[in-house]
């Protein structure tokens, strides 16, 4: 369910590093909670984004939830299918719902985050 | 956090298995969602869907003078049902404020059965206990019935498999007692959602077959399951009013545009003097749907802006499943509240282009 080469918030996002570039995305059990996704509102590229800062939010039929970066950067790229798609956060959160592509400031900041095993005992122990 | 424990419906067990997603709705845990409030909002549009509201609250008002009891706690006309005949009611305090919102059924002449929201059931019962001042019984029914709404333009045909009362012939906002699944049932022609439908109260430890043989009796015409995230979407789109959102305390039928449930004509009832005190001075603000112009949805609580200054506030929004718009109800000063004028929710923040138009927004084909 959750991808081994992830890294996870406990806000329910993920990142995956490839190189200097973290890709980021909401989780399953985050999409699973809002349900219906209607809206995403993503940074523009470019935009500098602290870790823990907003990367803006999505919306489901019945609320709306911020977004918040795992780990600082600069925004090189983001999901532009979500504008016209937005249901591939529900379909798919770990592939084709990815948010944003941010270029890594920190390196350093991922080691704070989550594994793979931590995530899905966190999301047990909140359920 | 409430340290009550969270009341159940006799179909909690079902909901769990079928997967359901379950939320605290004002102390009842109930599914909010099964497949999703999208499908499952779709499902009553297009076919047939199927609600546990257990959790609605049921009083009974017996005895030579329950009439009378009835029609001086409601703003609506008791005396013009006939047995077998339910309405839509208000209960209101004195100062002409909701204490909740009713469904009335005349069940005989000194018999009458109301339904009532979930959250205000006890409250709802004190209120109308306390008139006290007719020879009637007031009795808090809750505990004797589970409630399964079976809702959409195929609910007819699912629902008369499951009895052998004469469903077609039930003209709506009518009811009968019968059998349901061989269990006594009272099954009404009612909802909450803007369809077709029925409303089927039966006590609660039979509630599990009656649910059980629903989802088969529907199953032809694709039945699913449906929670309380779509019930919401559904009577939204229809403009149905939402206790603790268009109404309450607060708020007067003549403000949330119910002037059809107040019969002033009918003699005293609680809250009248309040009423017609505010229909001579004329009501200030009312309820009013809006679409959204621009990007973005509209919840409640956010800011109605009419020339870029503070006018209301929106009481329910959300994206409305069967019409692709973003829809809500608010309200604004009665000059405002008409169908063309330009307003602006404010979002987040952000003030975003809404327009007000006249409802339901949605109103099914007959």
């Amino acid at each position: 369910m959750y991808p081994e080469n992830f890294r996870y918030t406990k806000e329910h996002e993920w990142v995956l590093v490839e190189g200097d570039t973290g890709t980021i995305g909401i989780t399953d059990h985050a999409q699973e909670e809002l349900g219906d996704i209607v809206y995403v509102d993503l940074p523009k590229i470019g935009a500098r984004i602290e870790q823990g800062g907003s990367l803006g939010s999505v919306e489901s039929v019945k609320a709306v939830s911020d977004i918040y970066s795992p780990a600082g950067g600069e925004v090189t790229d983001v999901n532009q299918a979500l504008a016209d798609a937005p249901e591939k956060l529900n379909t798919d959160p770990h592939g084709d719902g990815w948010l944003v592509k941010i270029r890594l400031s920190a390196p350093e900041e991922i080691a704070e985050l989550m594994t793979a095993a931590d995530y899905r005992k966190y999301v047990e122990a909140e359920k | 956090m409430s340290a009550a424990p969270l009341r159940v419906t006799p179909l909690n067990s079902v909901h769990r298995a079928l997967g359901a997603k379950m939320v605290d709705f004002g102390g009842w845990d109930m599914p909010v969602q099964y497949s999703g409030i999208i499908e499952e909002h779709l499902a009553v549009r297009n076919a047939v869907g199927l609600f546990d509201v257990s959790h609605m609250g049921e009083i009974e008002i017996h005895g030579p003078e329950a009439a009378r009891l009835a029609n001086f706690a409601t703003t609506n006309d008791v005396a013009r049902l006939k047995t077998g005949q339910a309405q839509y009611s208000g209960l209101l305090y004195e100062h002409g404020g909701f204490v909740d919102d009713i469904l009335v059924h005349k069940v005989a002449d000194d018999q009458f059965f109301l339904c009532v929201n979930a959250a205000n059931q006890e409250k709802d019962f004190e209120h109308i206990a306390s008139i006290g001042r007719f020879d009637a019984r007031v009795e808090f029914a809750s505990g004797r019935y589970a409630q399964i709404a079976i809702q959409g333009p195929k609910a007819l045909a699912a629902a008369r498999k499951l009895t052998s009362l004469d469903l077609a012939a039930m003209r709506y906002y009518w009811f009968a007692d019968g059998l349901a699944c061989g269990v006594p049932a009272r099954i009404a022609r009612t909802g909450y959602t803007g369809e077709d439908g029925f409303e089927i109260y039966v006590a609660p430890a039979e509630a599990g077959r009656v649910w059980a043989a629903a989802m088969s009796a529907g199953e032809e015409f694709g039945i699913k399951p449906c929670g309380l995230g779509a019930r919401n979407t559904l009577r939204l789109e229809a403009a149905m009013a939402l206790y603790g959102h268009e109404i309450d305390a607060s708020i007067s039928p003549l403000e949330a545009g119910l002037d059809w449930i107040v019969k002033f004509d009918k003699g005293d009832f609680v809250g009248r003097a309040a009423l017609l005190k505010q229909k001579e001075a004329g009501v200030r603000r009312k309820l009013a749907g809006f679409e959204m112009r621009g990007r973005g949805i509209a919840r409640e609580g956010c800011a109605v802006l009419v020339d870029g200054a503070a006018a209301g506030w929106v009481t329910s929004g959300s994206p409305a499943p069967a019409l692709n718009k973003n829809i809500g109800l608010c309200y604004l000063p009665v000059e405002q509240a008409r169908p063309g004028r330009a307003v602006q929710a404010l979002i987040r923040g952000r003030s975003v282009d809404a327009e007000i138009v006249g409802t339901p927004f949605y109103k099914r084909a007959k």
